[in-house]
């Protein structure tokens, strides 16, 4: 029983990251109404642009803010130059945009700082947090920030104007501008702001995982299975969804003989499917009656 | 958590292709087959042996192409129906002797239960959760191929060696001549099978699905059936395709199949056109000879190269190389006219 | 006569197929307009090409400005209020949401607040599900909602598209009182394209009859209701 305690304690640790991914993947959702494969690869450039201020000199926040601005003006240059032009081509055609974006973005990171592995400094100290092994002080910031995100996002999204405006401009487009929103515009701020936060989720993971290119791929994948999980249009669900990813793929990996890291992955997804099936909507999700 | 009512009108999420654009005209049909029948005549062995793997790729877009333009299912996990395939041929010729070109059909039939199968759990799923859901096969499908219970039969990391087989009745031809119009007879009938399958009862049923799933099924299409046969026969053309790729490489192994191949499928299915068959090979040549290019012009910077001729090509044509064939049907047609 | 909204030669394409043929018709400030016709006539085309919705050619001018080569959204700045065919409410989200979207592009707090609690007047069932999802409430309701949304945007135009669709007709009878309630207390010009030719004869001033793309009659709403051909086609009698 201890065992499970300990190791439901450590997912949630983990599933930190996944569910500050998540949140992003949400974030975008909620503007375009589909899945940005290249999210992971524009958290991990904004996670390298932020390593290179600090070894510029930049001391630690000050690297976090800039990153964190240039992460949403990035968001919103990549969809006005990029996808824009795409709005009106089917969706097929964006997603492989999304896969051509990730493609580029990958190999400039390469070309730029190498595949090396490169360590990280985490702002929280890496000491056991309150005496505890299974956490450390940087997961329970991780945890933090990304609670603190969350709220952050919920409190935009419910009380102020722009978020309502986003919410329409997402939910019913045609309504939208006969209200006078221009969703375009609206779009482009969901992409900056999914940036912004992908970047965050970047910064953070990056202690753990340690900085190189290819660092966001399974990070991704979580965090997709966890926003599915959650139910796509919930950024709580998202959060919910990280944490029970965190927890599921340290269940399996230690009471499933036989399963390597390399199947911990198909299997968590596998997992994910299976509630799919049971509830379509996923587990905050709104179902929705489509009428014909 | 209430359910909120919405009328679809939004358009389906794969658009649909009208029924006359999905093939190529005669006359095109039959250039295109003079091409294809007299390339290998003129070029070196490696290259033959490029213009094989092109049909083959070319058989894994169409069938990807029937399952997502034609039943409206979308998919990211044709690479484990491909690897399935590949072991299948590799495991019958190197463990039971068997001809090489009888594994296929088994290939071909063993991938077709395997699709059918998947479909199953596959129904309830659509859009962004089904892509996950053949996202995680795909994924899954190395793994499971090195693992150690298989080993004997799998070969494991390292898989099998394939023997390439040599022209029957000692015809005067190279191997790969020899596999390329081996190839080409089987990748036709699949071409005209598969045109066939669109315009019967059944492509109906598959098009009625994929524009308006509610609609068919109040229609009276048994929507399960038929997307879980499309899922089946996509399958099943995958295997084959994977069977010939064994064959044709001469090899498999687990790393040979990953979540790049499926990618590139998918790609390749934009790019060719979705829904339209021919273009399946115009997607073919981009996977294949692109990502080539794209190294020659800058050995460090070979995906961003690549990544940037995808979206040149998406913003020319974002509906792929059949708005390309429209275009030119269109002034061919204005020329005609004068 | 000030026209608030002139419409000349418009054409308007749905791809290649061609809805209207050479549209001409102007609305007096103040007041109701009714469009009628049959169904595919191209009622809520005509309205789609005012909101730049749909391909056309032409000139449209409001209030001396044209509105060609506008988006949509900013057409609405311009005080264009259009209720679409379906209502086009946000569904997921609350009443109140929908009605503070309505507003979205005003700047006075103040104004919107006080403009809420008078719609709250206006539809006293809106009040009392203000906190209810939007896409829970009856057809009725719906379109009650539709309106007040357009009208918190304090629109000198009103456009309607069909709304007695799919509504009893108490309601109907209800929702156009109070569609001439506020073009006579608020002075908000209305355009209302519909089917049911009987009530928007009743409510309006103008009346124009739509055929296939083109306008076949134009006159007083009482000219147009004692025509004889109008009468048979439209009215039942």
């Amino acid at each position: 029983m201890e065992l499970f305690t300990n190791q439901v304690l450590a997912g949630i640790a983990t599933g930190a990251i996944y569910a500050c991914m998540a949140l992003a993947v949400v974030m975008i959702y909620q503007a375009i109404d589909h899945l940005n494969f290249a999210q992971g690869e524009m958290a991990m450039f904004s996670t390298f642009v932020s390593w290179q201020l600090m070894q510029w000199g930049v001391p630690y926040w000050g690297a976090f803010l800039l990153t964190l601005i240039f992460s949403f003006l990035g968001g919103i240059a990549i969809e006005r130059l990029l996808f824009k032009p795409l709005a009106k081509a089917p969706i097929l055609t964006n997603v492989a945009g999304f896969i051509a974006l990730y493609a580029i973005i990958n190999s400039f990171a390469g070309l730029i700082w190498d595949f090396t592995i490169k360590q990280y400094p985490t702002p929280f100290g890496s000491s056991p947090f309150l005496g505890s092994q299974l956490i450390s002080t940087h997961q329970a910031g991780m945890i933090g920030v990304t609670l603190l995100l969350l709220i952050a996002l919920y409190f935009f999204f419910q009380f102020t104007r722009m978020g309502l405006a986003m919410r329409a401009a997402a939910s019913v487009p045609e309504s939208a501008r006969l209200v006078g929103i221009n969703t375009s515009w609206m779009i482009a701020l969901g992409w900056g702001m999914a940036a912004a936060i992908g970047s965050i989720a970047g910064m953070l993971i990056a202690p753990v995982v340690f900085l190189e290119p290819n660092m966001m791929l399974g990070v991704l994948l979580y965090g997709f299975a966890a926003a599915v999980l959650g139910g796509l249009t919930s950024p709580l669900g998202a959060v919910v969804g990280g944490f029970l990813m965190g927890i599921f793929e340290n269940l399996v990996g230690t009471y499933i003989p036989g399963v390597g890291n390399e199947l911990k992955l198909p299997i968590a997804l596998a997992l994910i499917v299976t509630v799919l099936v049971i509830k379509p909507a996923g587990l905050f999700g709104r179902p929705i009656v489509k009428r014909v | 958590m209430t359910a909120v009512q919405e009328a679809v009108t939004e358009a389906p999420a794969v658009e649909a292709v009208p029924k006359r654009a999905m093939t190529l005209g005669t006359g095109s049909s039959l250039i295109m087959l003079a091409l294809l029948i007299m390339a290998p005549l003129f070029v070196k062995n490696f290259i033959i042996f490029q213009l094989t793997m092109l049909l083959i790729y070319g058989l894994a877009v169409l069938a990807l192409n029937i399952l997502t333009g034609g039943s409206g299912q979308f998919s990211l996990g044709q690479s484990a129906f491909y690897a399935v395939g590949a072991y299948t041929s590799a495991i019958l010729i190197e463990h039971a002797g068997m001809n090489y070109a009888l594994t296929l059909p088994i290939a071909g039939v063993i991938c077709f239960a395997f699709g059918f199968l998947f479909g199953q759990p596959a129904l309830r799923l659509s859009g962004v959760y089904l892509a996950l859901a053949t996202f995680a096969l795909a994924t899954a499908m190395p793994q499971l191929l090195k693992l150690g219970y298989f080993e004997h039969w799998t070969g494991g990391v390292q898989g099998l060696v394939v023997t390439k087989p040599d022209a029957p009745f000692g015809l005067p031809i190279s191997q790969d001549m020899w596999l390329y119009y081996f190839t080409l007879v089987i990748t036709i009938a699949i071409y005209i099978f598969s045109v066939n399958l669109l315009k019967s009862r059944s492509g109906r049923a598959f098009m009625a699905i994929r524009d308006n799933e509610i609609a068919a099924s109040a229609m009276g299409i048994d929507v399960a059936l038929y997307k879980t046969l499309a899922f089946g026969v996509s399958a099943g053309i995958t295997g084959v395709a994977g069977g010939l790729g064994a064959i044709a490489v001469q090899f498999v192994a687990p790393d040979g199949y990953t979540i790049t191949l499926a990618i590139s499928l998918f790609l390749g299915m934009v790019v060719g056109g979705v829904g339209w068959l021919p273009g399946s090979i115009v997607g073919s040549a981009f996977i294949i000879f692109v990502p080539n290019i794209a190294e020659g012009i800058s050995k460090g910077l070979s995906g961003a190269v690549f990544g940037v001729l995808l979206f040149l090509v998406i913003f020319l044509v974002p509906h792929g190389a059949r708005q390309v064939a429209m275009v030119a049907q269109h002034l061919f047609g204005k020329l005609k006219k004068r | 006569m000030t026209a608030m909204l002139n419409i000349k030669a418009l054409n308007a394409y749905y791809g290649q197929v061609q809805a209207l043929h050479g549209l001409e018709f102007a609305l007096r400030e103040g007041s109701v307009t009714t469009l009628l016709g049959a169904n595919g006539a191209g009622k809520t085309t005509t309205l789609r090409a005012i909101c730049n919705m749909v391909r056309s050619t032409g000139a449209i001018e409001f209030n001396g400005a044209s509105l060609s080569g506008r988006s949509t959204e900013n057409i609405v700045r311009l005080g264009i209020a259009h209720v679409p065919q379906g209502r086009g409410t946000f569904t997921t989200m609350t009443v109140e949401e929908n009605l503070q979207l309505g507003a979205i592009t005003r700047g006075d707090r103040a104004g919107v607040v006080s403009d809420i609690e008078r719609m709250y007047e206006h539809f006293p069932v809106l009040k009392q599900r203000h906190t209810q999802q939007a896409g829970t409430l009856s057809g009725g309701e719906q379109q009650m909602l539709a309106v007040a949304r357009a009208l918190m945007l304090r629109p000198r135009l009103m456009l309607l598209d069909e709304p007695s669709f799919g509504l009893a007709p108490l309601i109907v009878r209800d929702l156009f009182k109070i569609l001439g309630k506020i073009n006579r207390e608020d002075k908000v010009t209305i355009l209302v394209v519909e089917q049911n030719a009987q009530l928007a004869l009743e409510l309006a001033d103008q009346a124009y009859v739509i055929e296939t793309g083109r306008i076949v009659m134009s006159g007083s709403a009482a000219e147009i209701g004692n025509n004889e051909d109008v009468r048979k086609s439209y009215l039942g009698y």
